[in-house]
């Protein structure tokens, strides 16, 4: 008896229709985000994620009213997130129903606001989502979409962002994503040992063996994946399956 | 059957009343001390700080009123920070004092694991349990806290252990708290509210 990982599908969307894309680029339609919750909440998904890729600001209350209607489907958390920059972006996304709040480039630029969302939400719901690419003897965090290196070392920035208040770190591998290779092992484990705070697992993600070294390797407490759910190229259901027969503690939806 | 929600302007009421709803049950939310001297069954669901939770209770004069109620037997279900509130007091908020109407208080999760403590997780039974009828004894609930009631175990209907063993389901009297989010667990979470309102039937 001990605490399950937790395998959470994510939706990027546009606002209102889930897309994917290579290394951030490319999008292409993926599908409805109210249908795709419905099939995770169904099939055994710990949780769900759902970011607005495009955050523009005229089309915020498009993603509101998905955030809503993606939460009615649920009886699981729903993190969601994708420019938020404010306090009050943040109230926003938990009045529509989400129960965590993810910020990225926002808390680089101003750190501060994890700690502004932390005090108001507490922080099991403050989600401090870092992409990182790898340079040299070091992992770099990217912003803007990936595009844009801060000039941050990633291991720093999640003891800081800890320190200030997030409860757990949505950890994108820029380098793995889109590319179906596996997890970032090293990169995981380097920053699941740096911080005390729960590290979620992103990018890469293909076959179930690459679920099992993220876990037993890689020291991920959860593990996000995109694609490979909406593309049905993987059930949740026999990922977690296969998790198990491999020692690693899971819930098996019943 | 109607449940009163204690809306205190924090906390995860959509979701609460989302569940409920699916379960056919009516709900109604309320900050008022008048609704809440009323009720036929009452939920607090809370999340976020003890100290925020605490306060709003007393400015919004909802502590007599809602500690009145649950003297007088009416059902009384919290969840999370509403199971934390029952104790006497928190540590993360020690200079406040809670409901007291549980003996022990309310400490920080030992820092020897990752915290908060996120996630899907079991039960041990201690007892007979109202709330846990007909669920599987390996069913998990979904937790997202920091601080428990640690010293409340032998009290307790069903513990959880992460870094240490605390209370997950304390039912007394007409009181029913649990420090999961049944509203988040599925199935499992779904049946465990299912079983609250057949008291309040």
């Amino acid at each position: 008896m001990s605490l399950a990982h937790r395998i959470i599908p994510c939706l990027d969307t546009d606002g209102e229709r889930v897309v994917k894309g290579v290394n951030f680029v490319g999008l292409r339609d993926a599908g409805d985000p109210i249908a795709l919750a419905a099939r995770y909440n169904a099939e055994g998904a710990d949780e769900l994620v759902v970011l607005d890729i495009a955050a523009s600001r005229d089309r915020r209350p498009t993603f509101l009213e998905t955030i809503r209607r993606v939460a009615a489907e649920l009886a699981i958390p729903l993190t969601a997130g994708g420019g938020i920059r404010t306090l009050e972006d943040g109230r926003a996304v938990v009045r529509a129903g989400a129960d965590k709040v993810t910020v990225n480039t926002a808390a680089v630029d101003r750190p501060e606001l994890i700690s502004e969302l932390s005090r108001e939400f507490g922080a099991q719901a403050v989600v401090v989502a870092i992409d990182a690419k790898h340079a040299g003897d070091h992992w770099d965090v990217m912003v803007r979409g990936g595009r844009e290196s801060a000039s941050l070392d990633a291991i720093e920035w999640a003891s800081m962002a800890v320190a200030l208040g997030a409860g757990e770190i949505l950890l994108t591998s820029v380098d793995r994503d889109g590319t179906q290779s596996g997890f970032d092992v090293a990169l995981t484990a380097a920053i699941s040992k740096a911080v005390t705070v729960p590290v979620i697992a992103s990018g890469g993600a293909k076959s179930p063996k690459h679920f099992v070294e993220i876990f037993q390797d890689g020291a991920a407490d959860a593990a996000l994946a995109a694609s490979i759910f909406h593309d049905e190229l993987q059930s949740i259901r026999t990922l977690k399956e296969f998790l198990a027969a491999h020692g690693i503690e899971v819930r098996l939806p019943c | 059957m109607k449940v009163t929600i204690l809306d205190y302007g924090a906390g995860n009421v959509p979701s609460v009343e989302r569940a409920l709803q699916r379960l056919g049950a009516q709900s109604h939310r309320t900050d008022s001390p008048e609704c809440i001297s009323n009720a036929a069954a009452m939920l607090l669901p809370g999340v976020g700080h003890y100290g925020a939770l605490v306060r709003a209770l007393d400015e919004k004069n909802l502590r007599a009123p809602l500690v009145d109620a649950i003297n007088r037997g009416v059902p009384f279900l919290g969840i999370c920070l509403g199971l934390q509130v029952l104790f006497k007091s928190s540590e993360e908020a020690s200079q406040l004092q809670g409901l007291c109407l549980m003996p022990g208080i309310v400490s920080a999760l030992p820092p020897n694991v990752k915290l908060p403590h996120m996630g899907w997780n079991q039960l041990k039974r201690k007892r007979e349990s109202f709330l846990l009828a007909g669920i599987d004894a390996a069913a998990y609930f979904y937790f997202a806290h920091s601080y428990a009631a640690l010293d409340s175990n032998a009290a307790a209907a069903a513990t959880c252990s992460y870094g240490a063993e605390f209370a997950a389901i304390v039912e007394h009297k007409n009181i029913y708290a649990v420090q999961f989010h049944p509203e988040k667990s599925g199935a499992p979470g779904a049946r465990v509210l299912q079983n609250f309102l057949r008291l309040a039937a």
